[in-house]
């Protein structure tokens, strides 16, 4: 039996409950069976016009509809579904009776086309200035997209749903915010404040204008034929990521308090860490320092050697300089051992969920421990000599994993990475 | 209910120790304390009629963020927090303290989502004009928008232009949500120093009010204040908040840290609670400010308020019914002074009451309602209160050291 202390005396956290959903479908059972397949959820843009995009797939989440539809209400809604799957897993607390502290990751929210067009009409003239908008906006004709789109609204309503308790955190750490979620849960457990935590990510903003803003920045794959080919983590033709949707929720628990309940363990964050690049808003320092001290932080968090990962869900994005300086980081901390130790990116097969990404992947991290196999890189057909990892290329691989470490770099100097494991060290 | 426990012996004391201010009444803390002392307030009640604002004081941008091309990549929001940031870091003696800056933590509360409202007119008008081919929207979007706009809308960008601005190497963390993600940013800030999971962080936010996006979200819910100004208290049949451009930034540290380094308190932070109340009924809202009240560490000392309430109904109405429970406090409104700056209110409240400690007495009132009395002596024992327009709920003590 473990102790219900880590090797630096705080709180053992597992995972009790985990729900979760991308483009390839709903739940961990058709999520894991069609990874392992190699499955792609990339295909071409059916929701808006692509006429006029250099970029015109992404891996959107099609069969969950809202309405009136926002980007905002569709991340709200798979927030709320991967929820309920994880709540249902874990068993803890009573219906919207949550134990514990939320913590979601959010994409930034605004006023979106849709809802911009419609005041747009309601000025009703050809000529159309803000000022016009906002002599129409009052009245409480548009109340509910005050609601809406403010910031906290997806935390708020996910809070009342499920009852969590305090101030539900809204937080943004760009393509990390999944993994500061789980971050933060795995902190307030560990300090003792709660022995629960429920730790969200989602993401729904595949439309016009953020794919529009991703293009401008040259970051977005433009293979666009066939869809399911575009996204090439570590592949020498790898042109960028694809944008897509999902969601992942966990509900974390003190070892103590889930053994206490009887709950079923799936797993163990045993570490988490963080670093901010400081070098340029977009791109890595090219000396990889903040990545690579990212890492050992991780490292150093669980009490773990390198020589004890068995296995990296990569950040993976399939940007040319991420997999690259992904390589380089990742060397530079395990060694050789980097090019034996078995990586693999989800985001193949999911495309990149951004702000849903690291809860996504750790879900998958977590998955993978569980079934001792490991989630092919899909369109990994032609390999970047210069990048030396042991890629699970194409077909799934069976493995012996016991800790995974799952990584998340993002915009403006954002790293996180997490140490996964089956059981406490 | 999540907090920040009060602290027990052998939890690590945090202090505030830097403080960064740019407002509506000038940058840095003689400055916003002199125009508090003289009961200044900058309001613009033409630039945005019928609506109501209160202006940045124009800073000089070079002075904390000296290269051209770093401002350039920003919009407004981040350009006053990335200068209030830096003079929070100056503040606490701190500015390029290589060693302490590579490992400092960061929360940041942020908005986001600054538009080119030249593109957006733009767009509405072609459309309404007749454009209407199914490409049009995106074919204007991919030649209007300049790329480096997305990172001016990202909310954690803030964070990044801070931690590239003054080389910033710990972490790095954003808080969204209105009003309470100030708090929260406070609340968990200070749960890793007390706790000793950080030694010293950076807590702030920043907002730009002078914007017509925002008018827009926030006059869907006929929430902004116009035609005159008033008082916050004295808005009741005429509510609503004026957006207030303001950044501020607090350098929190643990006592120890700032010992070591010879570092002198303004004040320190006992306490952050926060709460989500359900409003769904009269008297939510003060009922949980009044357990969020309870929860503080006992006052004993000589005590004042310091609130971010903001002019809006029903929340302001609420909030005076809990505050008529502690008449015996004097009360501060910022709002009243600096418009309402969402994010941002909540750590200027915490710089007002550390600011007001360490120089020995609470600025007057600025109010015709009696809400706001005066306070003879030093407070040494402030709580900040930031409610929510809408949702959310934050309190602070603020104690003398």
């Amino acid at each position: 039996m473990t102790a219900p202390r880590d090797k630096l005396g705080r709180p053992v956290v597992v995972v009790t409950g985990m729900g979760i959903m991308t483009s390839l479908g709903a739940g961990k059972s058709d999520n894991w069976a069609k990874l392992v397949a190699g499955e792609s959820g990339i295909r071409t843009i059916t929701r808006f016009p692509i006429d006029g995009l250099k970029t015109t797939m992404a891996g959107t989440v099609d069969f969950v509809s809202v309405d009136p539809f926002s980007s905002t209400a569709l991340s709200e809604r798979m927030a709320e579904l991967v929820t309920q799957e994880a709540l249902e897993q874990a068993g803890i607390g009573a219906k919207a009776d949550f134990p514990g502290p939320l913590f979601l990751a959010v994409a930034p929210v605004e006023v979106e086309w849709p809802q911009r067009r419609e005041l747009g009409r309601a000025v009703g003239q050809q000529d159309i200035t803000y000022d016009d908008l906002l002599r129409i906006s009052g009245g409480g004709k548009f109340s509910a997209y005050h609601h809406r789109f403010m910031f906290g609204s997806v935390a708020a309503h996910l809070a009342e749903t499920f009852g969590t308790k305090g101030s539900p955190i809204s937080l943004s750490t760009a393509c990390a915010s999944g993994a500061t979620s789980i971050q933060l849960g795995v902190e307030a457990i560990r300090r003792g404040e709660t022995d629960a935590a429920l730790c969200v990510a989602t993401d729904g903003t595949v439309n016009p204008e953020a794919l529009v803003r991703f293009s401008l920045l040259s970051a977005l794959s433009t293979q666009n034929d066939p869809p399911q080919a575009a996204s090439r983590p570590f592949s020498k033709n790898r042109d960028g990521f694809v944008m897509a949707e999902g969601a992942g929720a966990l509900v974390l628990e003190s070892y103590e308090a889930a053994t206490a309940r009887g709950a079923k363990i799936l797993g163990v964050i045993a570490g988490c860490g963080e670093l901010t690049d400081s070098f340029h808003r977009t791109r890595s320092s090219p000396d990889g320092k903040p990545i690579i001290g990212c890492m050992n932080k991780t490292l150093a968090d669980a009490g773990m050697t390198p020589d004890q990962i068995d296995h990296i869900n990569a950040h993976g994005t399939a940007t040319p300089e991420n997999d690259k300086m992904e390589f380089n980081t990742t060397s530079a901390v395990f060694g050789e051992l980097a090019q034996k130790i078995p990586v693999t990116s989800n985001k193949s097969m999911v495309g990149h969920t951004i702000s849903a990404a690291g809860a996504v992947e750790a879900i998958f991290s977590l998955l993978t421990l569980e079934h001792q196999r490991i989630p092919p890189t899909i369109n990994y057909d032609n390999p970047d000599p210069t990048i030396l990892f042991d890629v699970v290329g194409n077909k799934a691989r069976d493995a012996r994993v016991t800790a995974v470490m799952s990584n998340s770099f993002g915009f403006g100097g954002q790293n996180a990475s997490l140490i996964l494991t089956r059981e406490p060290a | 209910m999540t907090e920040t426990p009060a602290l027990k012996p052998g939890r690590t004391e945090v202090w505030i120790t830097g403080i960064g201010l740019a407002t509506s009444l000038g940058e840095g803390l003689d400055a916003n304390w002199a125009a508090l002392s003289e009961k200044r307030i900058n309001v613009d009640e033409k630039g945005f009629a019928p609506y109501i604002v209160h202006p940045l004081m124009p800073v000089s941008f070079d002075s904390q963020i000296p290269k051209k091309g770093d401002q350039r990549q920003m919009e407004a929001w981040q350009r006053i927090g990335t200068y209030a940031a830096g003079l929070a870091l100056d503040s606490a003696g701190i500015k390029g303290n290589k060693d302490i800056l590579s490992k400092i933590d960061m929360v940041v509360a942020a908005g986001g989502g600054e538009r080119d409202i030249n593109v957006d007119s733009g767009i509405l008008t072609a459309e309404a004009k007749g454009a209407n081919a199914p490409g049009f929207l995106n074919e204007r979007l991919m030649s209007d928008l300049r790329p480096t706009l997305f990172l001016a809308q990202l909310s954690n960008l803030l964070a990044g232009n801070i931690a590239i601005v003054h080389g910033l190497g710990g972490t790095s963390r954003t808080f969204m949500g209105e009003e309470v993600a100030g708090a929260d940013a406070a609340r968990i800030a200070l749960a890793r120093i007390a706790s000793g999971e950080s030694d010293i962080a950076l807590v702030g936010g920043s907002h730009n009010g002078e914007r017509k996006d925002l008018l827009v979200l926030y006059e869907f819910g006929d929430f902004n204040l116009k035609d005159k100004f008033a008082p916050v208290w004295a808005r009741k049949g005429h509510p609503g908040f004026a957006l207030g451009s303001a950044g501020a930034f607090l350098v929190l540290e643990s006592k120890a840290h700032a010992e070591a380094r010879g570092a002198k308190p303004f004040a320190k932070l006992s306490s952050v609670v926060a709460d989500l109340a359900k409003r769904k009924q009269p008297g939510d809202m003060s009922a949980t400010l009044e357990k969020l009240w309870a929860k503080l560490p006992k006052r004993e000392g000589k005590g004042a308020i310091i609130t971010g309430a903001t002019g809006a109904e029903p929340a302001t109405s609420e909030e005076r019914d809990f505050l008529k429970n502690h008449a015996d406090f004097p009360v501060r409104s910022t709002g009243t002074v600096f418009g309402h700056a969402l994010e941002t209110q909540f750590p200027l409240g915490i710089a007002l009451a550390a600011l007001s400690i360490s120089r020995g007495a609470l600025f007057p009132p600025n109010d015709s309602t009696g809400t706001e009395i005066e306070m003879q002596g030093a407070p040494t024992q402030i709580v900040v209160v930031g409610a929510g327009h809408w949702r959310g709920e934050g309190m602070a003590l603020v104690e003398a050291v």
